[in-house]
C-alpha cells in the first residue's frame, strides 16, 4: 500500500514538475521608499504599477513567468544596499526597479554592476547615474536632474528670472540638481547669487528662506523633493516671498506634492515632468487600472509610477527576445539598448548607450483653483520639449561607456 | 551695517528671532513630554504621533464640519486628549510599577501603529491646511519680514508654557499632583483620587502635544511622519533640560531653538545634529540635565 502511494506521489510530482522548455523565468524586485517622505511619489504605487506591467505582458506572452517582490529602503543607502545584496545573491532577483532617492540609487547601481545583474532606475534623479557613475548594468528611466534643470531652469531664465538662490537638500540628489540647474542658468546669461544646503527631511525652512530673501535673487530654486519641497513652498507663502517679488522654481515637483499643498498655495508653480495622468485618454485609463491594482484611492500616479510600468515592460520585451535560460545583466541591458522603446505611457523612445532613456518632456504650470474642474486636475501644459532636446547630449555626460 | 562673523547684523537678528520662534515650538512640545515624565515617570514615545494626530484632527475637523483653525485649537486637543486617557486606562496603568522601559516600548509601539494607520488612509505626501485668514500676512520689522502667524506662535507658546508651569508649581492642584507622584499611598490616605489625577495628567500632556500639532498644521506639512521627525529632537530637549523639570524643558526649548537657528546661518548642513552634540556634552558634564532634580 505504502509503495503504491509513494509511486503515485512520485508520478504526480513528475507530471507537474516538468517546466515548459520555452518558458522564460524572471524575478523582479521593486525597491522603494514605502514609509517615508517619498512613499507617495514611489512606494506602494510603484508596486501597483509593477503588477499592471507584469499582468499586461504575461497576458500577451503566457510563456513568460514573472515573480515580483518589494522592499523598503527607508531612504538609507546602507539599508538599500543590504536589501539589494540580499535580493541579488540570496533571493535570485534578476532586476531591481524604482529606488527613489539618488543616494540609494547610486549605491544599488554599483552593486548591480559588481554582481552583473540589472538595475532600472525610475525614482531617482541624479544625472550622474548616466554620467560619471554610469555602468553597463544600469538603465535610467523617467527623468533626471539635467532634464529638470533644462526644462524648468531654462524656462525661468528665459522669462526674466536671471538671478538665482538655491535651497538644496544636502545629499547626492540635491547637489546634482543644484549643479545642473546652475549650469543652465549661467549658460543662458543668468547668475547664481548664493546657496544654502539643508539636511534631508527638514521641517522648518524659515531660516533658509530668510537667507534667500536677503540675497534679493529673482528666483529661489528649490533643489529638493517630497516633504522638503512641500514645506519650502508652504513656508515661502507664509513669508510673503512671492508677494515680495521673488519667484519660486520648484525644480522637482510631483502631482502628489501639488495635492498636499492644495491649489491655493501651489498655483502658478512651473515644473517639468515626463508624464501626467490627465494628459490624454490612455493615461486616464491607465490611472483607473492603477487604482484597481491596489494603489490608494484618492491618490494620483506620478511619472515615477509610469516609469516603473514602462521599464518593466521594456525589460520583459528584451528578456523574451533573448529566449529562455540564464542571461547575465550586461547582455540583457545591451538588448534593451538595441530595441527601441514603445509603450502606451511614454510613447516611442530609446535607451542610449549611457543607459539614459529618451522620451519627450513637458513644461507644466499648476492651475488656479478656479481652473480646476475635478480632483487631480492640476496642470496645464505650457510647452513640449522633444525627446532629443529634453535630456543631456550623449557626449556631455562624461560617461566612461561612451567615451571609452 | 555692522558685520558679526561675516553676517550682517540685520540678518543675524532675523535669524535669532526665527530661532526663538522655533524654540517656542520645541518648548511647547517638550512641555507635554516633561509633564508626563516628571509627573508619571512614563517615557511617552508616542508624543510625536499624538502631535501628528492633533494636526490630522484639525484637518479632519475642517473637512467634515467646516470649522476652521480657531475652533480646532480647542476641539482637537480635547479629542486627542481623550484618546490619551483611553490609552492610559487601557494600557499604561499596568506599567507604573515596572521598569521605565516597558512604558517606552508600549508608547513606541503605539506611535508606530498610529503612524501606520494614518499613512494607510492618507498617504505620506501630506494634506493641505492653510494659515487662517486673520493671521495671514505679516509686517516688515526692518531687519526681516515677520509673518503674523509666527508672532502668534511665540505668544501662544509662551502663554501655555507659563500657564502650565504656574499650575504645576504654584497652585494647590499642582501640589497635589507633585505629592501624588512622590508618595501615592500617603496622598491617597488624604482622600485624593490619585489614579484619576494621573489619568487626567497624561491626558493633559497628550492634549499639549495635540495643541502643538494644530499650531503646526498651517506652516508645516501635515503628514504621518511629521511627528517622528520632531520627536527625537524634542527628547533631546527634554534630556538636556532635565527629565523631571518643567522649567528646564521650557528654557531649554527656547535656548536650543536659538542655537539651531544660529547653526542654520553659519553651518546649515549640521543644523539637525547640533542639538545632539549639545545633548552629548551636557550628559557628560551634568548627567541629570541642566535643571534636573535627580542626580
Amino acid at each position: 500500500m505504502r509503495k503504491a502511494l509513494g509511486l503515485a506521489a512520485f508520478a504526480a510530482v513528475l507530471a507537474c514538475g516538468g517546466a515548459n522548455a520555452q518558458q522564460v523565468n524572471v524575478k523582479i524586485g521593486v525597491l522603494s521608499d514605502m514609509s517615508s517622505l517619498y512613499a507617495d511619489i514611489g512606494g506602494p504605487g510603484s508596486v501597483a504599477a509593477a503588477k499592471l506591467a507584469i499582468a499586461d505582458f504575461t497576458k500577451d506572452h503566457p510563456n513568460v513567468k514573472v515573480e515580483m517582490i518589494s522592499g523598503d529602503h527607508q531612504n538609507k543607502p546602507d539599508i538599500g544596499s543590504q536589501i539589494a545584496n540580499q535580493w541579488y545573491d540570496v533571493d535570485k532577483v534578476d532586476m531591481i526597479i524604482d529606488v527613489p532617492n539618488s543616494g540609494v540609487a547610486l549605491a544599488v547601481s554599483q552593486i548591480a554592476n559588481q554582481k552583473n545583474k540589472i538595475f532600472i532606475v525610475s525614482g531617482a534623479a541624479a544625472s550622474t547615474l548616466t554620467g560619471e557613475k554610469c555602468n553597463a548594468n544600469t538603465v535610467h528611466w523617467t527623468y533626471d536632474t539635467w532634464m529638470l534643470a533644462n526644462g524648468t531652469g531654462k524656462a525661468m531664465v528665459k522669462t526674466g528670472g536671471d538671478t538665482w538662490f538655491f535651497l538644496t537638500a544636502d545629499y547626492a540628489f540635491g547637489h546634482a540638481l543644484e549643479t545642473d540647474t546652475a549650469a543652465v542658468v549661467e549658460k543662458n546669461g543668468g547668475k547664481v547669487l548664493g546657496k544654502v544646503r539643508h539636511p534631508l527631511n527638514t521641517n522648518d525652512f524659515s531660516s533658509f528662506l530668510l537667507q534667500a530673501q536677503s540675497s534679493k535673487a529673482k528666483v529661489i530654486g528649490l533643489a529638493n523633493a517630497g516633504g522638503d519641497t512641500i514645506n519650502s513652498i508652504k513656508q515661502a507663502a507664509e513669508f510673503g516671498i512671492v508677494k515680495g517679488g521673488q519667484s519660486l522654481a520648484g525644480l522637482l515637483v510631483f502631482a502628489s506634492d501639488v495635492a498636499a499643498l492644495g491649489l491655493p498655495t501651489a498655483q502658478g508653480l512651473v515644473l517639468t515632468e515626463t508624464w501626467y495622468w490627465d494628459a490624454n485618454d490612455a493615461n486616464r485609463a491607465w490611472t483607473k487600472r492603477w487604482h484597481e491594482a491596489g494603489a490608494a484611492a484618492g491618490k494620483f500616479p506620478t511619472m515615477i509610477h509610469a516609469g516603473v510600468y514602462a521599464g518593466i515592460t521594456h525589460y520583459l520585451k528584451a528578456r523574451l527576445a533573448m529566449g529562455p535560460g540564464e542571461h547575465d545583466g550586461k547582455s540583457v541591458v545591451a538588448k534593451m539598448k538595441s530595441i527601441p522603446t514603445d509603450d502606451p505611457l511614454f510613447g516611442k523612445g530609446e535607451v542610449r548607450a549611457d543607459g539614459r532613456v529618451i522620451h519627450p518632456a513637458y513644461l507644466f504650470e499648476v492651475k488656479k483653483p478656479s481652473e480646476s474642474k475635478y480632483p487631480g486636475d492640476f496642470y496645464k501644459t505650457r510647452a513640449t520639449i522633444p525627446a532629443n532636446e529634453a535630456f543631456r547630449p550623449l557626449n556631455e555626460g562624461k560617461c566612461p561607456l561612451v567615451s571609452g | 551695517m555692522i558685520e558679526i562673523f561675516g553676517i550682517p547684523s540685520q540678518a543675524l537678528f532675523g535669524q535669532l528671532l526665527i530661532g526663538l520662534i522655533n524654540g517656542s515650538f520645541y518648548a511647547l512640545l517638550s512641555l507635554g513630554l516633561a509633564v508626563i515624565f516628571g509627573m508619571l515617570n512614563i517615557i511617552n514615545f508616542s508624543h510625536g504621533a499624538q502631535y501628528m494626530m492633533g494636526a490630522f484632527a484639525a484637518y479632519l475637523i475642517l473637512q467634515y464640519s467646516g470649522l476652521g483653525y480657531w475652533p480646532a485649537l480647542i476641539i482637537a486637543p480635547i479629542i486627542v486628549g481623550i484618546t490619551g486617557i483611553v490609552v492610559e486606562r487601557v494600557f499604561l496603568q499596568w506599567l507604573y510599577k515596572l521598569d521605565h522601559l516597558y512604558g517606552l516600548l508600549l508608547t513606541f509601539g503605539l506611535a508606530l501603529i498610529f503612524e501606520g494607520v494614518a499613512r494607510n488612509y492618507f498617504g505620506s505626501a501630506g494634506l493641505p491646511y492653510t494659515v487662517p485668514e486673520s493671521l495671514q500676512g505679516g509686517r516688515n520689522l526692518g531687519f526681516m519680514f515677520l509673518p503674523n502667524y509666527r508672532a502668534w506662535v511665540i505668544v501662544a507658546s509662551l502663554a501655555i508654557c507659563i500657564g502650565t508651569w504656574f499650575i504645576i508649581e504654584r497652585t494647590r492642584l499642582g501640589a497635589y499632583l507633585r505629592a501624588a507622584t512622590e508618595n501615592p499611598t500617603l496622598v491617597r490616605a488624604f482622600g485624593i483620587n490619585v489614579p484619576r489625577m494621573i489619568t487626567l495628567t497624561y491626558g493633559f500632556g497628550v492634549a499639549l502635544a495635540a495643541f502643538a500639532g494644530v499650531m503646526a498644521a498651517p506652516i508645516y506639512n501635515v503628514s504621518p511622519q511629521m511627528g517622528s521627525e520632531l520627536i527625537i529632537v524634542v527628547f533631546a530637549v527634554v534630556v538636556i533640560g532635565g527629565m523631571g523639570s518643567i522649567l528646564g524643558a521650557i528654557i531649554t526649548g527656547f535656548g536650543l531653538g536659538v542655537v539651531e537657528g544660529l547653526t542654520k546661518v553659519f553651518f546649515p548642513e549640521a543644523s539637525n545634529t547640533v542639538i545632539f552634540v549639545i545633548m552629548a556634552i551636557v550628559l557628560l558634564v551634568r548627567p541629570a540635565g541642566l535643571f534636573g532634580r535627580r542626580a
